[in-house]
């Protein structure tokens, strides 16, 4: 039983915590444009790939 | 190089819509709090990484951009100037350069959108948080918790499922409420009435130290029923954006005289009776109104259909919405804004919308017969119980409450929405939007079609079929006079003579209704109307059609005729082959609309139909139990595309005609017609399955609860199973009969590992 105590409130409390993550990730946007999202991991724009 | 570096090959000269395009953009920027201006804009022509890549590059090089940002969804862009920089002409002009012109958004339209989208995945959120908690507690009671340990579960259960439905449970609740209250029925009515009760039932008992409670099933429900609904809503806000994106047709305001004769850009809204507007060739007419001054050629196509453009001179009206051709026209307002031609279509719309407002979704239909039998059902277990054990209401209400939770529809509420999502998907990579799922559900039903000509049936674009003009000097000065006119029969010519070089023309001037003339080796040439041009031959027999002709010299006749629009005949073909018959609707004359009916093999045709004839004509047609398949583009169908049974239109359509229809495709063949159809059908049977597999469930369960053997176990895993096998159906829809693969697109070549760049 004492175990419990301890145990529920870590659980709800990273249950709490994914969802406040979750409601941030969709405050800040980042779930606008998934398609975007997708493409822009192609994209090299880290300049121009430096001589030997 | 990847393949899409702008759209280049649309070389842009910048006319005075481009102006508007420009004044309206500029009209919709907002102030942010550090003094910095938002513009916000949709790019159609946005398709994939690279494009996104090149427009942020290189907006990001103008000066006065502090941040630009491509949204690939909703191609649309946001683009941010620094404070003391207000003007995004320079943008707009780099994004014209680049090949993506942009257009203004509707704005009204989007904030509303994302509020509503937003609220569906921030309770889809806080169920999804609740359900799985709960299942977390579920399982530990299941597996043998007792006495206290359980009843302290069921208590933290509680504490989080009640907030929990109170939160996520609002959609379904609002709108079983408002069915009520206009005394329909709808899915949201059983759906929330079994939450409610469910949750109520489980905290009595938890107070009580019961057994049982359902807390899970009912938050669980809601998750289930939420990801539906936010998939749903997520499909048609898309839909709409990407309609609402397109270049936009209509004019949205108009360059004023002003008393001084200065040139002034007004909106719609402030263009009165007796204001003198100067309209120049390639524009559209804002409104209604009478020519002051100046001669054109005018192309009404969008707005009655006729496929040849018309001359106008001093004098005669123009009607908003159709396009000035050839010289530029001083125009004196007759009618404001909201009385031109434009607003009598839109009223008629609207009448015509009415009409068809009677249809039911599916999903309504099966929930107005099944949720009185789940009802009458829960009420007679609970008289049965009484009966049974003598007035034991306790135990009578929980069979009671167990019925209502287990029959709830959780399979039937995801039933459509998944099917519906995954067919717009598929329909999307075909290039045709849907605006509402129960358009797919109209389309399925159809039994007779009725297409629109000009636009349509036919590109709008004519085609040279015959021309006389003898091989050399001759052909080489039409061409060159050709190249010089925007007219459409101009074009055509141009199109046919490409190959042709320029020569050297002298006063080279455009008679407006009338055609080309220029001076070659001190002669006249003159290209045009067949009687205009025969005034400078020597034989000088009028004639009807157009010609080309040097002075004294022969008349060549020049034969023109419409493009039909590419798949046009095998579409047509496709809706017989599926005994659909089909029948052409056209405001233009009886000749033209003969000749494509001919060459169609269409047998039934009407000519010269005015917009309120064409829709009279839907309603006959649909008092004889037809429904009808409307596909049109202009205005004057409008009416009709609003009143039919379910309505294309294609993307190069008027506005209205686009905001009436419910699908519309976006690429040039007209069989997507076929394609839509065809993906109706199936989504049809997929749902019809989904239904099924959703009563097959309930005969299997529904016992259970009855007799009082329902536990809160069985209830979950039942519930569950349910939901994947009717999402698992659906998924079908992705995999039958397809073909593509996803395509990427590259900004740059990629260089191999190992390897050293190449340098120039």
């Amino acid at each position: 039983m004492t175990n419990l105590l301890v145990l529920m409130p870590v659980a709800l409390g990273l249950g709490l915590l994914g969802l406040a993550a979750f409601l941030w990730s969709l405050r800040t946007g980042q779930y606008d444009d998934l398609e975007g999202a997708a493409a822009r991991v192609l994209e090299d724009d880290d300049g121009p790939t430096p001589r030997p | 190089m990847s393949c899409c570096v702008g759209n280049l090959a649309e070389t842009y000269a910048v006319s005075s819509l481009d102006m508007q395009r420009l004044e309206e953009i500029k009209v919709e920027g907002k102030r942010l709090s550090d003094g910095a201006m938002l513009y916000s804009m949709a790019v159609p022509a946005v398709h994939c990484g690279a494009c996104v890549s090149l427009i942020e590059r290189s907006l990001a090089a103008v000066p006065g951009v502090r941040s630009a940002r491509v949204n690939l969804t909703l191609r649309n862009l946001m683009v941010t100037l620094a404070p003391g920089h207000s003007d995004p002409t320079s943008c707009v002009q780099k994004l014209r350069e680049l090949g993506y012109s942009p257009v203004s958004l509707n704005e009204a339209v989007n904030t509303n959108d994302d509020g509503e989208l937003q609220m569906l995945t921030r309770s889809l959120a806080v169920a999804g948080f609740a359900a799985a908690n709960i299942m977390l507690l579920s399982i530990s009671v299941w597996t043998g918790a007792e006495g206290a340990t359980r009843d302290l579960f069921h208590y933290i259960s509680a504490l989080i499922a009640i907030p929990a439905v109170a939160y996520a449970g609002q959609p379904f609740f609002r709108s079983a409420y408002q069915a009520l209250s206009h005394r329909r029925m709808n899915m949201d009515v059983p759906i929330s009435l079994g939450v409610i009760l469910a949750t109520a039932m489980s905290l009595f008992e938890s107070l009580n130290s019961g057994e049982h409670a359902y807390f899970d099933a009912a938050v669980s429900l809601l998750f289930f029923l939420l990801i539906g609904r936010t998939l749903d809503h997520m499909m048609r806000g898309r839909a709409r954006q990407l309609v609402s994106g397109l270049a936009r047709m209509s004019a949205k305001g108009g360059m004023v005289v002003g008393t001084d004769g200065a040139l002034r850009y007004t909106p719609l809204e402030d263009i009165h009776p007796g204001v003198l507007l100067r309209v120049s060739a390639g524009e559209r007419m804002p409104v209604d109104g009478v020519v002051e001054q100046g001669t054109s050629d005018i192309d009404r196509s969008l707005v009655t259909g006729e496929s040849l453009p018309v001359s106008v001179r001093a004098g005669e009206g123009v009607e908003a919405g159709t396009m000035n051709l050839t010289g530029a026209l001083d125009v004196r307002a007759t009618r404001p804004a909201k009385e031109s031609f434009l607003s009598d279509v839109l009223k008629m719309m609207a009448a015509a919308e009415r009409g068809r407002g009677a249809y039911v979704r599916m999903a309504d239909r099966m929930a107005a017969i099944y949720s009185p039998a789940v009802h009458v059902l829960a009420f007679a277990s609970f008289l049965g119980w009484m009966l049974w054990t003598g007035g034991d209401w306790h135990q009578s209400l929980t069979v009671a409450v167990s019925v209502l939770i287990i029959t709830c529809p959780c399979a039937l509420g995801l039933a459509v929405p998944v099917a519906h999502v995954l067919s717009a998907s598929r329909l999307f990579e075909a290039g045709i939007l849907m605006k509402d799922g129960s358009a797919l559900e109209r389309m399925a039903e159809i039994n007779h079609a009725a297409f629109d000509k000009t636009g349509t049936l036919t590109t709008g674009e004519a085609n040279v079929t015959e021309c006389a003009i003898p091989e050399g000097e001759m052909r080489r000065i039409a061409a060159t006079l050709a190249r010089r006119s925007r007219h459409p029969a101009s074009l055509a010519l141009a199109r046919l003579l490409m190959k042709e070089s320029d020569v050297a023309l002298r006063s080279v001037q455009e008679v407006p209704g009338s055609g080309m003339e220029a001076i070659v080796d001190g002669r006249h040439a003159r290209l045009g109307r067949s009687d205009w041009v025969a005034e400078i031959t020597e034989s000088g027999v009028p004639q009807e059609g157009l010609a080309f002709a040097i002075e004294n010299e022969r008349l060549f006749a020049i034969e023109l005729t419409e493009q039909l629009r590419p798949g046009a005949k095998a579409a047509l073909e496709g809706l017989a082959e599926r005994g659909i018959p089909s029948e052409i609707l056209s405001g233009d004359s009886a000749a033209p609309v003969s000749a494509v009916a001919s060459s169609l093999g269409v047998v039934a045709f009407t000519a010269g139909l005015r917009p309120g004839e064409k829709h009279a004509r839907l309603a006959e047609l649909a008092r004889n139990d037809c429904k009808v398949l409307m596909v049109g583009d202009g205005l004057n169908d409008a009416p009709s595309l609003a009143a039919a049974h379910v309505s294309m239109a294609p993307s190069s359509a008027s506005d209205i005609g686009r905001n009436a229809a419910d699908f519309i495709f976006t690429r040039e063949n007209l069989t997507a017609i076929n394609f839509a159809q065809g993906i109706a059908l199936r989504t049809q049977r997929i749902v019809k399955e989904n239904f099924g597999l959703a009563i097959a469930y309930n005969v299997f369960a529904v016992p259970l609860a009855v007799a009082g053997y329902l536990n809160p176990l069985i209830a979950a895993v039942a519930m569950s199973t349910s939901s994947i096998i009717v999402v698992g159906n659906s998924l079908r829809l992705m995999r039958q009969g397809r073909s593509g693969k996803t395509k990427i697109h590259r900004g740059r070549e990629l260089i191999a590992v190992g390897k050293e760049p190449q340098t120039a």
